[in-house]
């Protein structure tokens, strides 16, 4: 089993009640599997536990980053929220636990 | 061509440790320290500081942090550009130019920046359009503690163009407070976007200090991950040229590290699309951005473009929304989750029958389901610890919720320790507006300073 975790390391922000997570590749290999198969379906799937999305991403090829934009990710915002991690500091670590399709495998 | 300016991060946050900033102002051969301490709702903890006391409503580190580095500043000629003037600059000016005189080193000038209140002239527009919720802004006015708009560099060149040695400022875009010492030592003007560009995303880069040199980073099951040190975590240093060449590095001889993998984590650091990051200044774009590796601990960046600033700027409208009331009791061992359940169960059975209310409530298991929702932790961990919150427009009611989780202690399930320590507190939520620039008029003050 490949998990994100294996292949990035992640860094989440916050701004209202939007969560942005920025994902990073180790190496080219790892960039073209987060690039291909880090979609915003699987990230929309993992984050909706929590009520959120829709869900945006954005690529920084010569980087090897994905930016992906959570609405809705914060329990009403840092302010009300009721969340013990309101500011969503917690979230790059859910993104990593995301799994990937192994190489090759079709998009489900 | 001059030397490059030297611009040193001395804080991420209103409540960054003081000894990375005192190292910087010691030996990190800058020309400025800039100070970022305004979070969101910073500036409306700071407008009800100053309802009870009028000489309070800055950042309450602000004494301590110019204790600690003005001696060292003054000493090297290094100026000081920060937002913890919050929701008061005028008086923490006062204090900064106070601190200075008991340091005994002389009459210190510092300008306040102000202007960013626009408090008034939301409530006379009653019609603007909330950002988050597309309703008017009309629904929230009476709830309202305060309106800041987000200032721009040209606000903090105000207070450059007095001499100051300090500069301090209210609600001032992060990237805004790092740009404006280039504009003033390279005489960049507004249009200048390419150099603006540049500087903003200089200042995007260091306004959270260590977060681009190895915090918030290490991952102890990563080698990739190694962060040197971290005890002590040296402080950005950007290097930045007339002609915009801009070169990051960090504090010699401290701990932490800065190459592509920090950098990057921090480029795309609460930025929604990477096209078009809005600032005051400029609508910058990172997409052309890229970060090299030009030594240990040096980064180049290069290709950042921009184009004009947006003829709006935004406005955080921080409004009271009641209190949260909050408390936390462990279980361990056999039917630990099954006793902090019934736990919370009584809880709120008793809340309910004291005749509370709640806007919301929210029960976590702490090592199961806390973080990242059901299903993501173990269901039946060793030791679980039981965390209730409410929100609600009574205080008492909020009062009440960490008064019932103790109570825990005597009056619940077998087993329930370390309860906490009730937590109360108030609510400010923070919706958004844009007003035309040209309603906004920043000022600048100026204390101390004269013989």
């Amino acid at each position: 089993m490949t998990r994100v975790h294996d292949l990035a390391h992640a860094r989440a922000g916050d701004k209202g009640n939007t969560s942005n997570i920025v994902v990073v590749a180790y190496d080219d290999r790892g960039w073209q599997r987060l690039e291909r198969d880090l979609t915003v379906e699987r990230v929309a799937a993992a984050f909706s536990v929590l009520g959120a999305g829709p869900v945006k991403r954005y690529g920084l090829p010569q980087l090897r980053a994905l930016n992906f934009v959570i609405e809705n990710a914060l329990s009403g915002g840092v302010a009300s929220s009721l969340s013990i991690d309101p500011h969503g500091k917690s979230l790059s670590a859910l993104m990593l636990t995301i799994e990937m399709p192994e190489n090759g495998e079709t998009e489900t | 061509m001059t030397a490059a300016l030297r611009i040193g991060a001395g804080a991420g946050f209103a409540d960054d440790r003081i000894e990375p900033a005192l190292a910087m102002a010691e030996a990190g051969a800058v020309d400025y320290l800039v100070f970022e301490c305004l979070a969101e709702r910073t500036v409306a903890r700071e407008v009800l500081a100053r309802r009870a006391d009028p000489d309070a409503g800055f950042n309450p580190h602000l004494r301590d942090r110019m204790e600690a580095v003005l001696p060292a500043c003054v000493r090297h000629g290094i100026r000081i550009v920060s937002n913890m003037g919050g929701a008061n600059p005028t008086a923490a000016a006062k204090a900064t130019v106070e601190t200075a005189r008991m340091l005994g080193l002389g009459n210190l000038r510092c300008a306040a920046v102000t202007g960013d209140d626009v408090t008034d002239l939301v409530r006379v527009h009653p019609d603007l359009t909330v950002m988050e919720t597309g309703a008017p802004i009309e629904t929230i006015l009476p709830q309202m503690v305060s309106a800041n708009a987000y200032l721009g560099a040209d606000a903090v060149l105000l207070g450059l163009r007095t001499g100051a040695e300090v500069v301090l400022t209210g609600r001032v875009a992060d990237p805004s407070l790092f740009l404006a010492p280039a504009m003033h030592a390279f005489g960049w003007a507004p249009v200048d976007t390419g150099l603006l560009a540049q500087g903003t995303v200089m200042g995007h880069l260091l306004e959270c200090a260590a977060q681009l040199t190895g915090g918030c980073f290490a991952d102890p099951l990563r080698p990739e991950k190694y962060v040197p040190d971290m005890a002590d975590i040296g402080n950005p240093i950007a290097e930045i040229g007339r002609d915009g060449a801009l070169t990051l590095t960090k504090l010699p001889g401290t701990g932490g590290r800065l190459d592509r993998r920090t950098a990057t984590e921090q480029l795309l650091y609460e930025v929604h699309d990477p096209a078009a990051y809005i600032t005051p200044d400029c609508v910058l774009d990172l997409t052309g951005v890229d970060l090299l590796e030009s030594g240990p601990d040096r980064v180049r960046v290069t290709g950042a473009r921009a184009r004009q600033a947006p003829d709006k700027l935004k406005v955080l409208v921080a409004h009271a929304q009641g209190y949260i009331g909050e408390g936390q009791v462990g279980y361990a061992g056999i039917g630990a989750v099954e006793r902090a359940r019934l736990a919370a169960e009584v809880v709120k059975e008793r809340l309910r029958r004291r005749g509370f209310v709640y806007d919301e409530m929210r029960v976590d298991l702490i090592g199961c389901d806390s973080l990242h929702g059901g299903g993501s932790g173990p269901a039946a961990p060793y030791e679980v610890r039981l965390r209730i919150a409410g929100r609600t427009a009574s205080r008492k009611a909020a009062q009440a919720v960490g008064f019932e989780v103790r109570a825990m202690h005597v009056n619940g399930p077998t087993g329930g320790g370390g309860g906490s320590v009730p937590i109360v507190r108030d609510v400010m939520a923070i919706s958004s507006v844009l007003i035309p620039r040209a309603l906004v008029r920043p000022q600048v003050t100026v204390m101390g300073g004269t013989p």
